[in-house]
């Protein structure tokens, strides 16, 4: 049960085969694959970064130095299972296959969420802490209990671990067995807060253990072994075997948000640290290295990777205008007379607004 | 049939799980106990163990997984032990089971009911006895009802599961043990209207859960006194049956709310001012409230002095201006 005393490799971050034989390494198309998923992610990124500088988004967290967990994670998912989500996680949804203009819905502000959950088998991104955590032990078990063949990934921040949520989302999927994969991407920092003043244990996947789940430590910018562990815990889970906690250990380059000045807490030549052990440079490296990968191919991703984020600049153009009247439409099944009250209000207030603005010479 | 309460939402609950099979039951000590009130006694013999099961000891832990459940087409029906206990599974209902359909746009609905036995006069120490309705009437995107006889409770918990919508149940705890008819053939009124209990014409009581029968019992002193009081049971505490209220009100021309809970900022402002805005023309006095007082909820020894009682509804319709009459 217990983690491995160090995080647990495939690809080294100089792009070399670890001695580490616990995993095969997955076949050269998934390695292709998460490197491709990983450049367009990585651009997908920088362009949300941009729209928020020109005031298209309101907020991005980034994933920038994540992007192995996040489609390392998302890519072993099986056709019938579940992703919890949370604020973070905009490129493991883009992964995840759904439009990238519905990924941003709730970070430009036009709603609190964007795609259909049952469409993509996803839920809404979360944002309060680790309750997303609970959604998905009940929703794995839920399936267990229905005898279907599903299992549940949900994505959890370092600092979410703190939270009560946290305890007793571990806990319950213990107890009922869940087929739930908690996957803790560690990035060493909550806003401003250290790991070190988030917990004592010895590492994060040490936590699980208290429970009766195994932990499993993997080094989460090796988006090999991301997939390999992560795959092995949903087939584990799906076969009846119960929830894992792995706990991915990367970094986060970006600030928290944009909102965020890292300068406050943090030194440059940790976050430079950092890029030297980039997700991509090392499967790059390896798929280079091996010949799994030619210049042609590259330039074919790089290219594929700009036609994404040019479609994201393009449609991002637009605005995303939401009737006001909609405000009203969906917090019951059916609209209470109250409701329909305060829908009409502001129906008059915006037709007298309307006709004011007719008023005013052209 | 005669039923007690507490019988009458075993009925419900276990006629819920024989109806539907998505419906499932679980919180703590509901399984072979029966809960420490003994509302869900015998389902998990009944129906076994995958459907009526005791969870771990964490409420946030309820609510939140049986969010997940719901989400994948289950039906959970989840206690919480006491009013008090629910507090830490507040964050779950307030920002997910009450907004997760707002949230996606409808998409995703969370059919499911939370039961809180809540109020005091049982004698109860400390954390067994909150009137803590305000907190769930305040949250949009909850419905909130509490039940004041056996029917009610039968029917309004069958309808509360059927509810497309997430509902939080409260039981007057006190009342568990109050008999009455029930008859599961008759469907009752719909859960989201307030029923007049006693018709009056000289002044309205609004009471809900605990509170009916003492209002009811107000309004039979009140008679002796030479006031007709009329009594509403208000059943749905959110959304609120302005309607059934308001026609009241501009007959009667006086209110009187009634609860448990501390008056600052509790329900029976919202009711107030409610009525004050929609009757104000029709009104002879202001309309009063009458609650527990601004006090963390006393131990057993004290706690008539802080419950309403008659003679404390009997007041404040004395202070209605009769003399301006
Ligand atoms: C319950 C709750 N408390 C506080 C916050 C505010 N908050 C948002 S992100 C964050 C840091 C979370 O850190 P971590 O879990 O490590 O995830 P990361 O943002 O690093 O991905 C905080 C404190 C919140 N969203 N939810």
């Amino acid at each position: 049960m217990l983690p491995s005393p160090q995080p647990l490799g495939l690809i080294d971050p100089d792009g070399k085969r670890t001695a580490y034989r616990g995993h095969p390494l997955p076949p050269p198309e998934v390695l292709r694959e998460l490197h491709r998923r990983m450049v367009i992610g990585r651009r997908f990124d920088r362009q949300a970064g941009a729209l928020t500088r020109q005031g298209r988004l309101a907020v991005y967290p980034s994933s920038h130095g994540q992007e192995a967990c996040q489609i390392g994670g998302v890519l072993a998912l099986g056709p019938g299972d579940w992703l919890f989500p949370t604020y973070r996680d905009s490129v493991a949804l883009l992964t995840r296959g759904i439009d990238p203009v519905e990924v941003l819905t709730l970070l430009r502000g036009s709603w609190h969420s964007g795609y259909d959950p049952y469409r993509y088998k996803t839920g809404p991104q979360c944002t309060p802490l680790a309750t997303n955590a609970l959604h998905a032990v009940g929703l794995a078990d839920a399936a267990r209990r229905r005898g279907d063949d599903v299992a549940v990934l949900v994505l959890m921040g370092d600092g979410a671990t703190s939270e009560g949520d946290a305890h007793e989302a571990f806990n319950f999927a213990a107890v009922y067995g869940a087929p739930v994969v908690f996957l803790i991407q560690n990035n060493g920092w909550a806003i401003s807060v250290p790991l070190e003043k988030q917990s004592k244990a010895p590492t994060l996947a040490h936590k699980a253990v208290g429970y009766g789940i195994p932990g499993r430590l993997v080094d989460g910018n090796d988006a090999a072994i991301v997939y390999a562990v992560v795959h092995d815990a949903l087939e584990k889970a799906r076969g009846g075997g119960g929830p894992t906690v792995v706990e991915a250990v990367t970094y986060r380059i970006e600030a928290h948000t944009n909102a965020d000045d890292p300068t406050r807490y943090r030194d440059d030549e940790e976050v430079a640290a950092w890029r030297r052990r980039d997700p991509i440079d090392r499967m790059e490296a390896y798929l280079r290295g091996n010949g799994l990968i030619d210049d042609a191919a590259l330039d074919g991703v790089r290219a594929e990777a700009e036609e994404v984020a040019a479609g994201v600049r393009e449609r991002m153009r637009a605005d995303d205008h939401v009737a006001p009247a909609e405000l009203f439409a969906h917090v019951y099944a059916e609209q209470t007379p109250q409701l329909r009250e305060q829908a009409a209000l502001l129906a008059a207030e915006l037709a007298a607004d309307a006709d004011v603005d007719q008023e005013v010479p052209a | 049939m005669i039923a007690t309460m507490a019988a009458a939402l075993n009925a419900a609950l276990r006629d819920c799980l024989r109806e539907d099979p998505s419906v499932i039951v679980f919180g703590e000590d509901v399984g072979p106990l029966g809960g420490v009130f003994r509302v869900t006694d015998g389902l998990a013999r009944e129906f076994g163990e995958e459907r009526c099961f005791d969870t771990p000891l964490a409420e946030s832990g309820i609510v939140g997984t049986a969010v997940g459940m719901a989400m994948y087409g289950l039906r959970p029906v989840v206690e919480m032990q006491f009013d008090a206990f629910a507090y830490p599974a507040f964050e779950q209902i307030a920002s997910h089971v009450a907004k997760m359909r707002n949230r996606t746009r409808g998409r995703v609905a969370l059919p499911m009911v939370i039961r809180i036995p809540y109020g005091g006069g049982i004698g109860g120490v400390e954390h067994h006895c909150d009137s803590s309705e305000a907190y769930y009437t305040h949250t949009a995107g909850l419905r909130v009802v509490t039940p004041g006889t056996p029917a009610d409770a039968y029917w309004m918990l069958r309808q509360a599961v059927a509810s497309p919508d997430p509902v939080v149940f409260l039981e007057p705890k006190r009342r568990y043990w109050a008999r009455g008819e029930v008859d599961p053939a008759v469907p009752g009124t719909p859960m989201d209207r307030a029923v007049v209990r006693r018709e009056g014409t000289d002044v309205t009581l609004l009471a809900y859960g605990p509170m009916v029968q003492t209002a009811l019992e107000a309004a039979e002193a009140a008679a002796e006194e030479g006031w007709s009081a009329e009594v509403i049971d208000l059943r749905s505490l959110s959304p609120f049956d302005d309607e059934t209220v308001t026609a009241s009100v501009r007959r009667t021309g006086r209110a009187v709310v009634v609860h448990e809970a501390q008056s600052f900022c509790g329900y029976g402002a919202e009711v107030a001012a409610r009525v004050t805005e929609r009757c104000f023309h029709h009104l002879h006095a202001p309309v009063l409230r009458v609650g527990g007082f601004d006090i963390p909820y006393p131990p057993p020894a004290l706690e008539e002095h802080h419950l309403p009682g008659v003679d404390r509804i009997l007041d404040a319709v004395a202070r209605l201006q009769w003399e301006h009459a």
